[in-house]
């Protein structure tokens, strides 16, 4: 892999192998030393155009689990609106030696162009471009859901054979997932429907008529504008509700919908909602939450809330892009030399 | 991915299968060093040496490296059993893939599993831990793998089995116990080939180009 | 100013409208003799261009160029921009009004009048802009601009939509007193804020803004509607969607002066191309899905749409080398535009090179009203404003090589057919051989014929 940009277009065996070596990320940070040597001496630059501390400190805690440097070029604030900044700041990078770019912005498809624009060779790792996607923020659903919903998972002690992820190597066939909310804006909802679906599941997309895009009925799930009559009728195994930006509901004769109270009663999650699904069944928010408006305290806070462990599988999936970003033989092959052969071939029967 | 990115090698497997009879003149075909039975007597004997050494099999841990020294640890677990009634007959895996000093040499590596038996309660602390691999060479794997052990905790003691010791080596690592000594050209190739991993019958072949 | 150019030129073996093969010559910037191969009188000084096979069409004529001087000559230059056009196979461009200062007075329609005239490469006509600074607030004086050395006799806020619905039937009624056109550009800008591509499949995926296609249509509707209230002429630019042609076709079917143009890229790019996020597919009106791009071919091939219009629209690197969203919209068309023409509609069957003729030269003139001098028909004594194109050659085309002084053609890394071989700005060569012929003095004459 040399770049993570987009779930669309994903491999259901690079989505797996993701979530795989995710496991074995999340394995190691159990321990008491968390900190892997693996990426020792390689460099990572968390490039943020927006604020988002949550997903920045996420990735720099992945990046120094792996003994990476780290750099954080924060972007936002400057007047770097006009575009010349990203080549300019890319060409820094460039300059600066940097191995990957972990890339946030708001101008969808800014990653893509980092990675194809001939500006930098770095790997290039997507932090959410504009509404387009979002990968390890679905990853991290998906491997959410995977330990949650597939396979037998102890929670027993960490690194012992009970909390072996015996789900590993799976997908997620059979599943059933409702995505709840603003899916028009929302690139956690692209990348997941795209995600979600290669790995066997079932979508579902929930949201009032507004808030889905024109041209949806290409994307490879269904679409609801009832949130009740999904969940009784449906019966979701995981139920992702998203973010509902603020000034979606403020701008005037443009706002999506009339009033947050009436989008909470039809659109919102509550505990009498949680009490309709089946019993094994999750609840998922990407962060950060309004509570009251996409989600109730009670909800949010329900044993069957899995959102504070999204966060924590966060850094593993990032450890695991990282990973498989970095680990690898450079795109140059200025590291191999013929003469070393023979001594890395020590594991020749593996 | 995107068009063009590149895949990750879902294994480190090489590249060419040295059974595939080879056209490249000077190139030999295999040849089988050590069969089914003399796999088995080396197993057997080096089970008898780790007791004999460690004076029992108290606070014993096998840690195979994937993927055939946990095989390999799994039928010297079963040997310790027979031999020392006392030991519980579990092993373990240790993955030294994110402790190799050739990452950047190599396609993406996947990461294997480490899994500890469940009555460690997820600590190495003062055991007597013996790694074993399939072949030694330049020594790489294992100073990994004492790497990886290091993150786990801390041993009494650790030991190093191999079922072949090929010699070249690169770093100042030696094993406490060996299958087989085989001397062999630096182009040549050892394959050990296991029943339950690979499938036919366990053997040792060496092939590639003789000195 | 040197003397006036004495050339005579004759064309050997040329296709006029792509018809039989004929010999022409040009002699005092006209037509001087039309006839048979071998049987015409050629002047001894003649110089003989072998065009054997070659179509021989009236000068093309763009009734939408952005040639951006005033204010971004970083981008382009009267200069540049008309040698371009030469490059091209025009004659003659209609320079778009979204200047620095804008195309909004007598003063500045008449400076780049100037600037046309002393380039040289093509009769140079301003547009004026139909409100004051494209505000959309304001009618600009487009009595003075008409009355203006540049005679100005089309309008358009192009770049900007004329929404006022009251402010728009004020102009196409002021227009009348001098048979003036005002050119809409067709986007309501409501439904289009922060608008960043067609609106559809691919925008869903790729997380681009939606621009929908009602955008454009809802504008030509109700504007077809006040041109018919009113009883004026009205010019649709660019229009880029299915429900447009069929609102052009329904206009046109009830007596409604309305023309209509459509740009070379229209007629063959999708919004597909935005998957990859480069730029220089970022364009307004936006691309839009392979079923609005038979929809203008089929238009175009039935009179519906009455031209191609390149809409011209070059940009420094620095705009397009960044963020889909903070780069400029628009790209180069000048050079591209016959062979598109020729891709989609000739080499497809569907029209003729007198089809080409029409929608390249005589409607986009008789719309501009500039057909005392363009889009003339090819005879003699006629003006020899004449493009030659090979039809049968291919080429590459590539940002940099292109003469106009941006890089951004959508078309770069494709083979297009047809070449311009040469074009005679009143019988005189501005491209000869395929290359543009520099440093040739203006003549007098050429002058004059500009302002006839």
């Amino acid at each position: 892999m040399k770049h993570l940009l987009t779930t669309q277009g994903l491999s259901k065996d690079d989505a797996i192998l993701l979530l795989d070596t995710s496991a074995q990320m999340a394995a190691t940070q159990s321990r008491e030393n968390k900190k892997l040597p693996t990426l020792r001496g390689r460099t990572v630059v968390n490039l943020f155009y927006e604020d988002s501390t949550r997903t920045r400190i996420s990735f720099e805690t992945a990046a120094k689990r792996l003994s990476a440097d780290v750099i954080n070029f924060s972007a936002k604030g400057s007047s770097v609106s006009k575009g010349e900044s990203l080549k300019d700041t890319a060409l820094t990078l460039h300059a600066m030696g940097a191995d990957a770019v972990v890339v946030r912005h708001s101008a969808s498809g800014a990653a893509h162009q980092l990675a194809h624009a001939g500006w930098l060779d770095a790997g290039v790792l997507n932090a959410g471009d504009g509404m387009h996607q979002h990968p390890t923020q679905a990853l991290l659903d998906a491997f959410t859901i995977r330990r949650h919903l597939v396979g037998n998972v102890g929670t027993g002690v960490p690194g012992s054979r009970q909390s072996t992820d015996t789900s590993a190597g799976a997908d997620l066939s059979g599943l059933r997932i409702a995505i709840v909310g603003d899916v028009l804006h929302s690139r956690v909802a692209r990348s997941n429907v795209y995600l979600l679906r290669t790995l066997g599941a079932e979508v579902t997309l929930v949201a009032p008529p507004t808030l889905v895009p024109v041209g949806v009925e290409t994307w490879p799930c269904r679409v609801s504008y009832h949130l009740d009559e999904t969940l009784e009728q449906w019966q979701p195994d995981a139920v992702m509700m998203l973010r509902v930006q603020r000034e979606r509901m403020s701008g005037g004769s443009g706002s999506f919908f009339p009033s947050p109270m009436e989008y909470s009663r039809k659109f919102g999650f509550d505990a009498r909602r949680l009490a309709v699904l089946p019993d094994h069944s999750i609840v998922m928010h990407p962060g950060p939450m309004n509570r009251g408006l996409e989600i109730s305290a009670a909800a949010a806070d329900h044993p069957r809330s899995v959102i504070v462990e999204q966060v924590a599988n966060g850094v593993a999936v990032r450890m695991a892009a990282l990973y498989l970003l970095l680990a690898g033989t450079d795109e140059t092959g200025t590291e191999k030399t013929g003469t070393e052969k023979t001594s890395t071939d020590e594991r020749n029967t593996l | 991915m995107n068009p063009g990115s590149r895949m990750p090698e879902s294994s480190a497997l090489p590249s060419q299968a040295s059974t595939a009879p080879s056209t490249d003149p000077g190139v030999a075909a295999e040849r089988t060093v050590l069969g089914e039975a003399d796999i088995a007597r080396a197993l057997t004997r080096i089970a008898h040496e780790i007791v004999e050494r460690n004076k029992g099999a108290a606070d014993l841990l096998l840690l195979g490296i994937p993927t055939r020294g946990v095989q390999l640890a799994h039928r010297l677990a079963e040997r310790l059993t027979q031999i020392e009634p006392a030991f519980d007959g579990e092993y373990g895996t240790l993955d030294v893939t994110m402790y190799r000093d050739d990452l950047r040499r190599q396609p993406t590596r996947a990461v294997g599993q480490t899994v500890l038996p469940g009555s460690l309660d997820g600590t190495i602390d003062d055991k007597v831990v013996v790694l074993v691999d399939d072949v030694l060479f330049s020594g790489r794997t294992i100073r990994a793998a004492l790497d990886a052990l290091n993150d786990l905790g801390r041993p009494r003691v650790v030991q190093l089995a191999a079922l072949v010791d090929r010699g070249h080596r690169e770093l100042p690592i030696r094993a406490d116990y060996v299958g087989k000594n085989l001397p062999t050209s630096r182009s040549e190739r050892v394959r050990v080939r296991l029943a339950d991993v690979d499938g036919g019958t366990d053997s040792v072949v060496i092939s590639g180009v003789a000195p | 100013m040197s003397a006036p150019s004495t050339t005579t030129y004759v064309l050997r073996g040329v296709l006029p409208y792509g018809t039989d093969a004929v010999d022409v010559v040009l002699a005092d910037g006209v037509i001087a003799a039309i006839g048979a191969p071998g049987t015409v009188e050629v002047p001894e000084s003649a110089r003989e261009v072998r065009a054997e096979g070659h179509v021989l069409l009236p000068g093309l004529v763009d009734l939408h160029t952005h040639l951006r001087e005033p204010g971004r000559e970083d981008a382009e230059t009267v200069f540049s921009g008309t040698r371009a056009a030469a490059a091209g196979g025009f004659t003659a461009v209609h320079a778009m009004a979204n200047t620095t200062p804008t195309q909004d007075t007598a003063g500045v329609v008449e400076q780049v009048y100037r600037l046309g005239q002393e380039a040289g490469w093509v009769d140079v006509h301003p547009v004026g802009a139909v409100t004051v600074g494209l505000g959309g607030e304001k009618l600009a004086e487009l009595g003075a601009m008409a009355d203006s050395a540049a005679r100005v006799r089309v309008f358009s806020d192009d770049g900007k939509c004329v929404h006022d619905p009251v402010l728009m039937r004020r102009a196409l009624e002021y227009v009348k007193a001098f048979d003036g056109v005002v050119a809409q550009h067709a986007q309501e800008p409501r439904l289009t804020e922060g608008a960043q591509m067609n609106e559809g499949v691919v925008s869903a995926q790729i997380g681009l803004t939606g621009w929908p296609a009602v955008a454009e249509e809802s504008i030509i509707a109700r504007d077809v509607l006040l041109a018919e209230h009113v009883g004026s002429r009205l010019h649709v630019c660019h229009l880029s969607t299915a429900g447009s042609v069929e609102i052009i076709r329904w206009a046109k079917g009830r007596g409604i002066d309305v023309t209509a143009e459509v740009t070379p890229h229209h007629l063959v790019l999708t919004d597909d191309l935005a998957r990859d996020y480069d730029p220089v597919f970022k364009v307004n009106p936006p691309l839009r899905t392979a079923k609005d791009v038979e929809a203008v071919r089929a238009g175009l091939a039935d009179g519906t749409i009455d031209i191609v219009a390149t809409d011209h629209a070059p940009h420094p690197v620095e705009d397009k080398d960044c963020e889909w969203s903070s780069a400029a919209f628009g790209m180069t068309g000048l050079e591209t535009a016959l062979s598109v023409v020729q891709q989609t509609m000739v080499d497809t069957g569907r029209m003729t090179w007198a089809d080409v003729a029409r929608v390249l030269s005589e409607n986009p003139a008789r719309i501009g009203r500039i057909t005392g001098s363009q889009g003339r028909p090819v005879a003699v004594g006629e003006p020899a404003n004449l493009t030659l194109v090979d039809p049968a050659a291919t080429r590459a085309i590539e940002g940099r090589t292109q003469v106009t002084a941006s890089d951004n053609t959508p078309f770069a890394g494709m083979e297009l057919p047809g070449r311009v071989v040469a074009t005679f700005l009143r019988g005189r060569a501005t491209v000869l051989d395929g290359t543009v012929v520099d440093g040739t003095a203006i003549d007098a004459k050429s002058l004059e014929g500009a302002t006839r």
